[in-house]
């Protein structure tokens, strides 16, 4: 019987990212005081990596693995202090283990030159204490006496055991059975060491057997069945060979299996290798190659809930079912009732759901740590992180995209924020910059801040950075934040902070679009000297929105709540009409277009002057645009529907949903609209609302 | 009086299940209809619903043979007339006229799409054999619309392909 | 039926173990450190132990020692999970009255002929 353990694989990778977790976030903490569990857990950590690897035969883990457990043995045993270098030489080999689990999660080789580095870094830390353990690690494979005999013989086996042995937990008769898998088997008890009766103990073994086994086996075979009771017994074991009829007989001298293995491959040997391999072009890079559908770990206490809210959903449906069966006008009120109950639970349903795809922003927040003691290495400058509102909920997907965003502007506040400890103390400030990161839940929305108390922004380097760039014209007037704004545009960021994440090209401008992708927004504050705080403000979850009802003829549209500036009555000394159609309204110092929905969408609207008008003023890519609209309606939450699954991506348009009365409304896409304006527009009128643009800027 | 008795009596614009239908056979059986005065056929398994029709909700700036969106049951189904389409006739949306909802599976994903039509006819039973070739030429449908031809006593019926009727309008549309 | 209490603290390892044990029809129960493990065994009715070493709050040595002060497991097959092969930790085991070891990475057609000798 083969037993396929592939299924654990999944199981044992999840497994093995937490370890790490929990080994970087002890390892960032740990020094001499530190209490043994702490290093203990950090060991355990890595044992369980090492253990799973071998069973699944991702031997590069285990060996690796292997050094890294040796090295926490050393310190959890006190036979090393524990010393801030090779505490860095651990974090180091964290992030390779990471990189190799990661390689096998992604069924792609992993040639990393940092695991190289790391692992010849571990083996001289470790000096001469490896070699010991080395020896006793290979499992299974160290060079036994195997000879694997063709034919049988015929073995005479004395078991003598020590009168205890059965309160070891041991069982002869079924070691005995054990032995009989490896052939044929006869056993014959004898009595002679039998006490009297009265002299007896019952829990004691005085018994001892001979046996005949035929087999084809080693001898080495049979002292294994034996091996845990070697100490509790004589064991002898002598070969008789049987003469069969065609087969030769066995010398016991010849080896069938010359012992093949290696056990330790030599240092050099094997860094050379690995080297060589480093220095080949990696064709494989470690993009995910399997696309994951993902999976979720809920709280007990969350399934529970919504079993609960569903129980509930069941007894008002039973309570409307029956007031049907046998209904009359007197019983409307109680009916009314019932449907009121019904949207109650419905919605209690809806939000404990949702909240199900909801996870603590500690997640997100907890590769940071680290991160930070990185930067203060790399940069040479003091600083400590603050973490807040770790246990604040959010979406799932949301954070997940958050991620990388967050880890450019913690790093932007690194790196343009903290100043030196020299020019931190001349200023009156601590040594020690202090970089705060807080969430918390406002409106219906998750608030992430990421806050300084460097030196804040200098809003005149920004706008002579920005003037040269060509981003603004040089005799603009601009307040500050639209100043501050200026930091996302794109073109902003210097080359050198595009090589400094890994040639990965993130920009300011990238932070703010992924944040805009998911339908959040982005603020600056800033105080020069004292700090600056960014503020990154996201919907709770992605399949939900707060949107405006605006009717447009017949139809119905909602626009996200998020993109709106405000809403109002045109005014005509306001309207100003430039070559073409293009009309602008003077919204305090900005010209803003206006975009009649009606002439994009080719509808009848029931109102087609600007003129009094209703606008909605929305903003999208530091853009405003006034839409107009024939009647404001609700405000309310809108589930995002894809109008892409059935049909496809339409311009203009992000989504549909279902209204109360069943009915379906389009959500408008803001920044595609304007696109989609343009398009149509004429030439000049698109030109036109480039120059508003940059008038705005 | 039982609350849902009272229900039927009130005007609905709702579904027809297809009960009563003997699916003895694997997609041997075919849904026509009527787009104007020519007989149509479509794979019965694909059949999702058939509803009355309603005025869908707009889709901005899309084609004038796709009519709209409408919510079935919380999905948005795009409604597609094909006389429209196909310019067959002068379409008219009465009381009888009618949307058959088709849902296609193809590598795992569904697509589901209602298209417009006159009127639904029979069931019609037929195996591989009575199904014919269509000329190449001619015919209010594109030929790659056209899976064949189906001689039903003295009428034809066009039967439609629908791999090519789950692709329409999906030039946009994301794998 | 056969029953197995099944004590380490890394849920994938616990889970093969487990899977293994009930794909040749034994009846398992896990626990997921000493503690928890001696809880469970106060259940009683086990044929045999199979427990790992390291763990959190009770070491699979200490949990030795404690289930074979309860008398239900006086002779019960107690096994230890280890990687380490050396002498050190097979008299560690003993001492704590462990009846024998398995060692890890783990196998699962060797765990089964191994605990043959101690369980049917």
């Amino acid at each position: 019987m083969s037993i396929d353990l592939s299924q654990f694989i999944p199981s044992f990778l999840e497994e093995s990212f937490e370890g790490l977790e929990l080994m970087e976030s002890s390892l960032l903490d740990l020094n001499q005081d530190s209490d043994s569990e702490t290093i203990n857990s950090v060991f355990r950590a890595a044992h369980s990596i090492k253990g799973g690897a071998g069973t699944f035969g991702f031997n590069d883990v285990t060996e690796f693995t292997h050094h890294v457990e040796t090295l926490l043995d050393e310190m959890r045993d006190g036979r090393r202090t524990i010393e801030p270098d090779d505490v860095e030489i651990l974090l180091d080999s964290v992030d390779c283990m990471r990189l190799m689990i990661e390689a096998v999660r992604d069924d792609v080789t992993c040639e990393d030159e940092k695991i190289a580095k790391t692992s010849i870094l571990l083996q001289k830390t470790l000096g001469s204490h490896d070699d010991d353990a080395s020896t006793d690690e290979q499992p299974q494979n160290t060079a036994k006496n195997n000879e694997a005999t063709t034919s049988n013989s015929c073995w005479q086996i004395t078991f003598i055991p020590q009168h205890h042995l059965v309160q070891t937990g041991n069982d002869p008769l079924l070691l005995f059975n054990a032995l009989a898998d490896l052939g044929q088997l006869s056993v014959v008890a004898k009595v002679d060491g039998l006490p009297a009766l009265t002299d007896m103990d019952a829990e004691e073994l005085y018994l001892t057997w001979q046996l005949e086994l035929k087999s084809g086996c080693s001898e080495d075979d049979i002292k294994e069945v034996f091996e845990w009771v070697e100490d509790e017994c004589e064991l002898i074991i002598e070969q008789q060979m049987q003469e069969l009829d065609d087969s030769p007989v066995i010398e016991s001298e010849e080896v069938a299996n010359p012992s093949p293995i290696d056990i330790n491959p030599s240092l050099p040997e094997k860094s050379l290798e690995v080297e060589l391999a480093a220095s080949k072009p990696s064709e494989k890079t470690a993009s995910k190659a399997k696309p994951d559908v993902g999976s979720i770990r809920v709280g007990v206490d969350k399934v529970d809930s919504l079993i609960n809210l569903v129980g509930e959903l069941v007894i008002t449906q039973s309570m409307l079912s029956e007031l049907g069966n046998d209904f009359d006008m007197s019983k409307t009120e109680r009916l009314v009732s019932g449907l009121e109950q019904l949207l109650q639970n419905t919605k209690e349903l809806q939000e404990s759901v949702m909240r199900i795809r909801m996870l603590p922003i500690s997640f997100a927040f907890n590769r940071f740590p680290r991160l930070v003691h990185d930067l203060s290495k790399k940069t040479g400058k003091e600083m400590e992180l603050i973490i807040k509102g770790e246990q604040t909920e959010l979406d799932k997907t949301v954070m997940e995209q958050i991620g990388d965003p967050l880890v450019h502007l913690v790093r932007n506040a690194a790196d343009h924020g903290i100043e030196s400890a020299e020019v931190r103390i001349a200023a009156g400030k601590p040594a020690k910059g202090t970089i705060t990161l807080d969430a918390y839940h406002q409106g219906g929305n998750i608030v992430i801040e990421i806050c300084d108390d460097g030196a804040g922004i200098n809003r005149d380097i920004i706008l002579a950075k920005a003037t040269e760039k060509g981003l603004v014209d040089a005799k603009a007037v601009l307040t500050d934040s639209q100043v501050y704004d200026l930091l996302f545009e794109a073109g902003f960021s210097t080359a050198a902070e595009i090589t400094d994440i890994s040639g990965r090209g993130v920009g300011m401008d990238v932070v703010k679009r992924n944040i805009q992708s998911l339908g959040g927004r982005i603020q600056v504050e800033s105080v020069q000297g004292k700090g600056s705080t960014f503020k990154v403000n996201l919907p709770l979850t992605l399949a939900i929105l707060d949107g405006q009802l605006v009717k447009v003829g017949t139809e119905t549209y909602i626009i996200p709540l998020i993109a709106i500036v405000e809403s109002l009555q045109a005014k005509s000394d306001l309207i100003n009409r430039v070559s073409g159609d293009m009309v602008l309204y003077r919204l305090r110092e900005d010209n803003v277009p206006v975009l009649p929905i009606y002439q994009l969408f080719d509808l009848t609207a029931e109102c087609k002057e600007v003129d009094n008008a209703l606008l909605v003023v929305v903003e999208a890519d530091g853009q405003k645009v006034g839409l107009m609209v024939d009647d404001l309606l609700a405000q309310q939450q809108v589930v995002i529907k894809s109008l892409a699954d059935n049909y496809q991506q339409v311009d203009g348009i992000s989504g549909a949903t279902i209204l109360g009365d069943g009915s379906v409304a389009m959500i408008l896409d803001i920044p595609g609209m304007i696109a989609l304006a343009m398009k149509i527009g004429k030439e000049n009128t698109a030109s036109i609302i480039q120059e508003s643009v940059g008038e705005n800027a | 009086m039982n609350i849902q008795e009272m229900a039927k009596d009130i005007p609905v614009e709702g579904e027809h299940s297809l009960e009563g239908i003997d699916f003895i056979t694997n997609g041997e059986q075919y849904l026509t209809f009527v787009l104007d005065q020519e007989q149509y056929a479509v794979d019965i398994l694909c059949v999702e619903e058939i509803r009355s029709w309603e005025q869908p909700t707009k889709i901005p700036n899309a084609p004038r043979y796709v009519k709209g969106v409408i919510n079935m049951r919380g999905i948005i189904v795009p409604i597609i007339d094909l006389r429209l389409k196909f310019t067959i006739g002068q379409p008219q949306y009465l009381e009888t006229t009618v949307v058959i909802v088709l849902t296609f599976e193809h590598d795992h994903k569904s697509r589901t799409i209602g298209f417009v039509v006159d009127a639904v006819s029979d069931v019609l039973n037929a195996d591989e054999g009575d199904i014919k070739k269509a000329p190449s030429f001619g015919g209010s449908m594109p030929q790659e619309y056209v899976e064949g031809l189906i001689n039903v006593g003295d009428n034809v019926v066009t039967l439609l392909s629908v791999q090519a009727l789950q692709t329409i309008e999906q030039h946009q549309l994301h794998a | 039926m056969t029953k197995v209490l099944v004590v380490d603290d890394s849920n994938s390892i616990r889970d093969m173990v487990s899977f293994t044990l009930k794909s040749a029809g034994y009846n398992t129960v896990e626990a997921k450190d000493g503690q928890d493990g001696l809880t469970k065994a106060q259940g009683g009715g086990f044929d045999l132990v199979i427990s790992d070493v390291n763990m959190p709050i009770m070491d699979g040595i200490e949990l030795c020692q404690e289930l074979r002060k309860l008398p239900s497991f006086k002779f019960t097959p107690i096994l230890m999970l280890t990687t380490e092969s050396s002498g050190d930790m097979k008299q560690r085991g003993k001492s704590a009255g462990a009846t024998g070891w398995l060692v890890k990475p783990f196998n699962p057609e060797k765990l089964l002929a191994t605990i043959k000798r101690v369980v049917r």
